[in-house]
């Protein structure tokens, strides 16, 4: 028997009130082992405060071939921005 | 796909790269890009865990305890720069394991210098002042390279790295304003490791064989022969400050040129040590085989008591 | 100067100095990348701690010492570590059994230092107790993951434990020094910290179907100064620097 410790991806919440963010990636057997090498590997240098990890084969990534039809249509929707809407300078807090 | 399908694919993939854009993991590559990032990036990371090897022999014999916990961390900071990099390869399509079994098959290279002997002190400190020195120019032009993962794992690296080389050169001056004993050990190190440090750059731009194909695909920015020159420039004043001689007869400024002459590179042990036989490629290797080998046992058992637990834990839940 | 207080302050440094040194000798060697940073980052603190103490030391101690003459410059006899840390790294699985006998006893033993009368030592304990929690917690996850692996890594954890047992009694052994530091208020009750230490380290074992030895627990001596064979081999490298090329700068 041979088998190779999974890929975890880790995020790390770099202070209270962040995000977690994506940082890199790491083997482990499970999901223990995983934070533990993960707060060695990738906190030495004080940068988190909360760790995720996620086993790799369980992330579903949408496909870069389909990029076009997935992202494209939100180009041409300005109106979802505050700028598509035009106010006069003297109204305020608006 | 047809042959024209192919290279338009292609074409439009080196415009995107041309465009400044990143290759994620999951785009479309043509195969000899994916093949040359893996080749590339492992041999980066195979040089960063066989690069502990020669420093980490000092570790136990550091001459004080700020030394110690410096040149832990630092040996420490290389085993996880090659789990990075290791880590950008395989989202390639290859597993860690494979990676290790190109390096100890001899299949795979690392880089030529960690097959010099650390033999004193002060080569702890040229190594952190040329060995790193010379890394870093590489490193920092990566951080901009067209694939994503490895552009990104570098951008980490080059910020832990930042202290490396300060560690080194700080070995180096204090040892140049030691005692004769201490400034001795420094010149002698220089002398030894000078020369290998340049060729740390590869060969020649003439008898360079990928570097067309690297520039277009943004792993290279400048060629080994440039990036060989900026380094002597920037390092000549930095032994002249430590009161070190550069052990090249032929080296001066060169008004005209704005540059540093410098002398031949001795190819020919270049070319020998690259083939495997340096003075400690045979040590370097099995001691990575061996410590790959003899951590099986370890490796197996958590995997199983992890399938152990995940079906323990799943009986539960029933 | 208070040699007491010296001496005491050197045992617990010297536990600290020797152990990351066996661990320091792994780095580039570990079973897996992950696993080789997580032994250095435990060797780190180890010798975190072994400066704090040290520059303790040589303050107590006065006259033109440091933390460097302190750790480098004595001689076998007057290093105060137990045997357990200075046994070698024979396997991984030794690496973890030692590491967790280790760590079952210095938890407790920082968690009484830190409420030591002696505001230095409280310190520095208080500092090191979350380093050594994560220790505990890396060690006793390895002992159970080993011991309760395969049939081979069982094999090898219990052969590690019936051998590195006769080193675990030394810890609770109380020194004249150690005697002197609990009477001041300014050391550890080891007698309360075994009782937690059994507790400990049973119901580890048992989790990771490891049996304790039926056998007493019989090396010691460290305290004492009075080393196993490894001790002077350890010195050498250790001191290799300092003893060749005596009163330089590094």
């Amino acid at each position: 028997m041979s088998k190779n410790w999974p890929l975890f991806e880790v995020f790390i919440r770099s202070k209270n009130g962040l995000e977690h963010r994506h940082v890199g990636s790491l083997h482990a057997a499970d999901a223990t082992m995983a934070i533990e090498n993960a707060r060695d590997v990738y906190t030495r240098r004080m940068e988190g405060v909360s760790i995720w990890v996620v086993e790799s084969e369980n992330i579903t990534a949408s496909n870069p071939e389909q990029a076009g039809e997935i992202f494209e249509p939100a180009a041409d929707k300005v109106y979802r921005h505050p700028t598509f809407y035009d106010l006069p300078d003297e109204v305020k807090h608006i | 796909m047809s042959e024209k399908e192919i290279i338009d694919l292609e074409e439009q993939f080196q415009a995107r790269i041309d465009r400044g854009e990143n290759i994620e993991p999951k785009d479309w590559m043509p195969e000899k890009y994916r093949k040359t990032h893996i080749r590339q990036i492992s041999q980066h990371a195979h040089s960063e865990i066989v690069g502990m090897l020669p420093e980490g022999n000092w570790i136990t014999r550091t001459p004080s305890l700020r030394r110690k916990v410096a040149l832990l961390a630092k040996v420490q900071d290389e085993a996880g720069h090659g789990l990075y990099l290791y880590s950008a390869t395989e989202t390639l399509g290859i597993s860690r394991d494979e990676l290790f079994e190109q390096l100890h098959s001899g299949k795979a290279k690392y880089s030529s210098i960690f097959n010099y002997p650390v033999i004193t002190w002060a080569d702890i400190g040229a190594i952190g002042w040329l060995v790193d020195g010379a890394a870093i120019m590489n490193q920092v032009m990566l951080t901009r390279t067209s694939y994503g993962p490895y552009a990104r794992a570098m951008v980490r690296i080059c910020k832990e790295e930042s202290f490396h080389q300060r560690q080194g050169y700080e070995i180096m001056l204090t040892l140049a304003q030691g005692t004769k004993v201490q400034k001795e050990m420094a010149q002698d190190a220089l002398n030894r490791w000078w020369w290998p440090s340049l060729m740390m750059f590869g060969p020649t731009d003439e008898a360079s064989t990928h570097t067309e194909q690297s520039m277009k695909w943004k792993i290279k920015r400048k060629t080994n022969d440039e990036l060989r020159q900026q380094f002597v420039n920037q390092t000549v004043p930095q032994a002249e400050f430590l009161g070190l001689t550069i052990p090249d007869k032929d080296l001066k400024w060169n008004e005209e040129r704005g540059q540093y002459d410098f002398g031949e590179i001795d190819w020919d042990e270049f070319w020998r040590v690259v083939k495997g036989h340096g003075p400690c490629n045979k040590e370097r290797l099995h001691a990575r085989k061996s410590a790959y080998e003899k951590g099986k046992w370890v490796r197996d058992a958590a995997v199983a008591y992890a399938d152990k637990k995940a079906k323990q834990t799943l009986k539960e839940a029933v | 100067m208070n040699d007491n207080l010296y001496q005491y302050i050197l045992q617990l440094s010297d536990n600290s100095m020797i152990l990351g040194h066996r661990l320091s000798e792994l780095c580039g060697h570990g079973p897996s990348l992950e696993t080789d940073i997580a032994l250095t980052n435990i060797s780190l603190d180890l010798y975190g701690q072994t400066r704090s103490y040290c520059q303790y030391a040589a303050k107590v101690k006065g006259e033109d010492f440091n933390e460097d003459t302190v750790a480098f410059l004595r001689t076998e006899r007057e290093y105060k570590n137990v045997l357990l840390v200075e046994q070698p790294n024979t396997d991984f699985a030794y690496i973890i059994v030692r590491q967790f006998l280790f760590d079952a006893y210095h938890l407790p033993l920082l968690e009484q230092l830190k409420n030591s009368k002696d505001e230095m030592i409280a310190a520095i304990a208080a500092k090191s107790i979350k380093e050594v929690s994560y220790h505990h917690r890396f060690s006793s996850e390895w002992v159970k993951r080993l011991g309760d692996g395969t049939e081979e890594s069982h094999q090898k954890m219990q052969e590690a434990l019936d051998y590195l047992w006769a080193y675990a009694g030394e810890l609770f052994e109380e020194s004249q020094i150690e005697k002197w530091a609990k009477e001041e208020g300014i050391g550890a009750d080891l007698n309360a910290i075994h009782e937690e230490y059994k507790k400990d380290i049973e119901a580890v074992f048992a989790e990771a179907t490891l049996t304790i030895p039926e056998y007493d627990p019989y090396q010691q001596g460290g305290k004492n100064g009075i080393h196993s064979e490894h001790m002077g081999y350890i010195l050498t490298e250790l001191q290799y620097m300092q003893r060749t090329y005596p009163n330089m700068t590094w």
